[in-house]
């Protein structure tokens, strides 16, 4: 009797988890190419936030959330498509953590996201142009645009009192774009960049791009490239050359490799990326502990981005991009109760009662214009060979 | 001294790092028109027979680096180089055995060799990522600087620096003395006179009693010893990166064919043409004129006659023109 009590028992608990939704979320990162070395934490981050409100079991009843990983290369346009066109039509996501970097991240909006009506919100793409791109309100990203980015640069350089660069960026729409608005921002404050010039990744001799910046001079190169690609090749090179002894790195190039390969040899340099001083950091840390690196770059920007696709899918009682993309704008913005991580129970409960929150995460978000982060910032240093904060704007 | 700081600026950007980049083309280059001349095919695999000989280096360099063998202020690596040309000696010869020979015998045109050698390019490119993975490896040791940008300026109080890396000064003299073994040993032995006979005319060599089989396998032998010093002596300088050396390819039948296929000294001379255009082109003049010139001439651009992004443009602008004016290449080679 006792068992059958526990067997039938049993069976209603699993009849009653059957019946909550499970639906899936994307997360399409580069796990190979460029920027591999920061994927893995962001794929983490993200996940800590799907398995937080599963585990809540508050979300439209107790769905529960289960992630997809799918490889986006960072480079390759074709390759990301196929990847997040797989993550759709065979996965049946409800929603995209994704996808890293700017060129695939247009890519996967215009092919796949915009025709499936699928919800995007990138952790990292930078791209100015993504600001104006075609959307129907389908894409978000809980990063700044670099055309921002551009600007707090030239503040930290102009503090620093240095007026003239040179200046590399990788060729792609990451660096074309960050470059661009860099140039803009620096030389309407009176700076001058005495050479703009693009280097490919992926090779492994960059002597003639370094010659070429060494003549046009500067007192410090800005290299808004990757840190695992041709940006460590030209830092390399200049610094063997002598040509340049400090540089400035935008958050592409800000990485723990930078750490490994460079130490000591580029003390006094400087550098910015998307981060906050906002309480949201620390709890986020704290909340992570030893399981990833909570403060390598994009990573709490992942962990808020899939936080803000399920508290919107709460906030519409519904799990269907259509009816929840309209929803993204509200949760991450006042009026209501202010959301820091490791709160999503909380916020879950307080939308299910018909209640506002205003979700601030571990990076501060805050939605402006067509659905991307104002922007707070990081400023580094590099002392003794070790990235250091110098403070946060 | 305003002549020394542009001569110097001039050697730091320009010449040390053409002349690495040239030795390194020019070895890889050898091997090329070497299996052109001989075996009568343009080798497409050579780019990632460069990169196999390279990690079995870095993997012995690993090995010696934890058992404590060094070789001081010289990199590990050259202690390894001599396994990693008999691993791959060995991958070359099971390949040809396997599929070369097999076209070989049926008499197949070189354009179907051409194919594939392609088809063995994407195995062994997939057999290096497989084994050591597509990310940068770093297997450089010992002492990075012949002289560095400071001592030199400490020691000739000029405004500019020069730096000669280790691994710089060590590609030239192993190219140098590759180069030397390598003519040494097709001029003067046996050997060599009969690979030159069977390369100048496969039939009257035949006739004289050579060996097909054994001139093909020297051939194979002495181009895995290049591939491989080429392959090393690229990864100490720059980075082990499998990929890096699918791309290397380009220069590299650039600099043979500019020399002229088939013709060992126009592959040096082609890699060191292609390796100095390449960064004298894409060089800003900027600074070395600022020196030369009196200031009221001081250029104000950058007196730069391509930007950099179109550095590999002038290696086959180059290869253009030299096709169209001499088919044959600078040192009369075989025509294509």
């Amino acid at each position: 009797m006792k068992k059958l009590l526990l067997a039938s028992a049993a069976t209603a608990i699993m009849a009653g988890a059957a019946s909550a939704e499970e639906i899936k979320l994307g997360i399409i990162l580069g796990f190979t190419g460029p920027i591999e070395s920061l994927t893995p934490s962001m794929a983490d981050g993200a996940e800590l936030a799907m398995k937080e409100v599963s585990e809540s079991g508050k979300l439209l009843g107790g769905t529960t959330v289960t992630p997809v990983r799918a490889d986006s290369t960072c480079v390759d346009a074709a390759a990301a498509t196929a990847a997040a066109e797989r993550l759709v039509t065979a996965d049946g996501v409800k929603g995209i953590m994704g996808a890293d970097c700017s060129g695939v991240t247009g890519a996967i909006l215009s092919n796949v996201a915009l025709p499936n009506g699928i919800v995007m919100i990138s952790p990292s793409a930078t791209s100015p142009a993504l600001s104006t791109a075609e959307d129907n309100g389908l894409f978000f990203r809980t990063a700044p645009s670099d055309a921002r980015q551009g600007v707090v640069m030239t503040e930290v350089l102009m503090e620093e009192g240095i007026k003239e660069v040179a200046l590399t960026y990788t060729n792609n729409d990451y660096g074309k774009g960050l470059a661009d608005s860099f140039q803009a921002a620096f030389e309407a404050a009176g700076g001058t960049v005495t050479i703009s010039a693009a280097h490919e990744d992926g090779k492994a001799d960059y002597s003639a791009e370094v010659g070429a910046l060494a003549a046009a001079g500067g007192e410090r190169l800005v290299v808004a490239g990757y840190a695992d690609q041709g940006g460590k090749g030209i830092i390399r090179a200049a610094i063997d050359t002598g040509a340049f002894d400090t540089f400035h790195f935008p958050d592409g190039m800000i990485s723990a490799s930078l750490e490994e390969n460079f130490g000591d040899e580029i003390d006094g340099s400087t550098g910015q990326h998307p981060g906050t001083d906002s309480p949201g950091v620390a709890k986020f840390s704290e909340m992570v502990g030893d399981m990833f690196d909570s403060t390598s770059p994009f990573t709490p920007e992942s962990y808020d981005a899939a936080a803000l696709i399920l508290l919107a899918m709460q906030a519409a009682g519904s799990v269907e991009p259509g009816d929840y993309k309209a929803k993204v704008m509200d949760v991450a913005n006042a009026p209501g109760e202010k959301i820091y991580p490791g709160e999503l129970a909380k916020a879950l409960e307080i939308l299910a009662n018909g209640g506002e929150v205003d979700y601030v995460g571990a990076t501060a978000v805050e939605l402006i214009g067509g659905g991307e982060s104002a922007g707070n910032y990081r400023q580094i240093h590099v002392e003794g060979g070790k990235i250091t904060t110098t403070k946060y704007r | 001294m305003d002549l020394l700081n542009a001569l110097v600026a001039l050697s730091n950007f320009v010449i040390i790092p053409a002349v690495a980049y040239g030795s390194q083309l020019a070895l890889g280059a050898l091997g090329v028109t070497l299996i052109y001349g001989i075996l009568r095919f343009s080798n497409f695999a050579h780019g990632d027979t460069m990169a196999f000989g390279a990690m079995i280096a870095v993997l012995v360099t690993w090995w010696f680096q934890s058992m404590g063998i060094g070789l001081g202020p010289l990199p590990t690596a050259l202690l390894a180089l001599p396994f990693a040309i008999l691993g791959c000696m060995a991958l070359v010869l099971i390949t040809d055995r396997m599929v070369y020979r097999f076209y070989r015998e049926q008499k197949a045109k070189p354009v179907i060799l051409v194919i594939v050698s392609m088809g063995v390019m994407f195995i062994m490119n997939g057999l290096v990522r497989f084994i050591i993975g597509p990310n940068d490896q770093s297997f450089a040791d010992g002492e990075r600087f012949i002289i560095s940008v400071r001592d030199f300026k400490a020691m000739t109080g000029l405004k500019e620096g020069l730096a000669i890396k280790t691994t710089q000064g060590i590609t030239v003299v192993v190219a140098v003395i590759c180069v030397a073994l390598l003519f040494w040993f097709l001029n003067k032995t046996r050997t060599g006179k009969s690979m030159r006979a069977y390369s100048d005319n496969e039939d009257l060599a035949l006739l004289s009693g050579i060996n097909p089989e054994r001139v093909v396998m020297y051939t194979w032998l002495i181009v895995a010893a290049l591939a491989t010093t080429a392959g090393v002596l690229y990864g100490l300088d720059k980075t082990f990166k499998p990929f890096v050396y699918f791309q290397l390819l380009l220069p590299i039948f650039a600099s043979a064919i500019v020399g002229g296929l088939g013709n060992p000294l126009g592959a040096i001379a082609g890699g060191f043409i292609i390796a100095f255009s390449e960064v004298t082109i894409t060089y800003a003049w900027k600074k070395v004129l600022g020196y030369l010139m009196p200031e009221s001439l001081e250029p104000s651009g950058l007196v730069q006659l391509l930007s950099t992004d179109y550095k590999f443009a002038v290696s086959f602008v180059i290869l253009l023109i030299v096709l169209l004016f001499k088919p044959t290449g600078l040192f009369k080679g075989k025509s294509v």
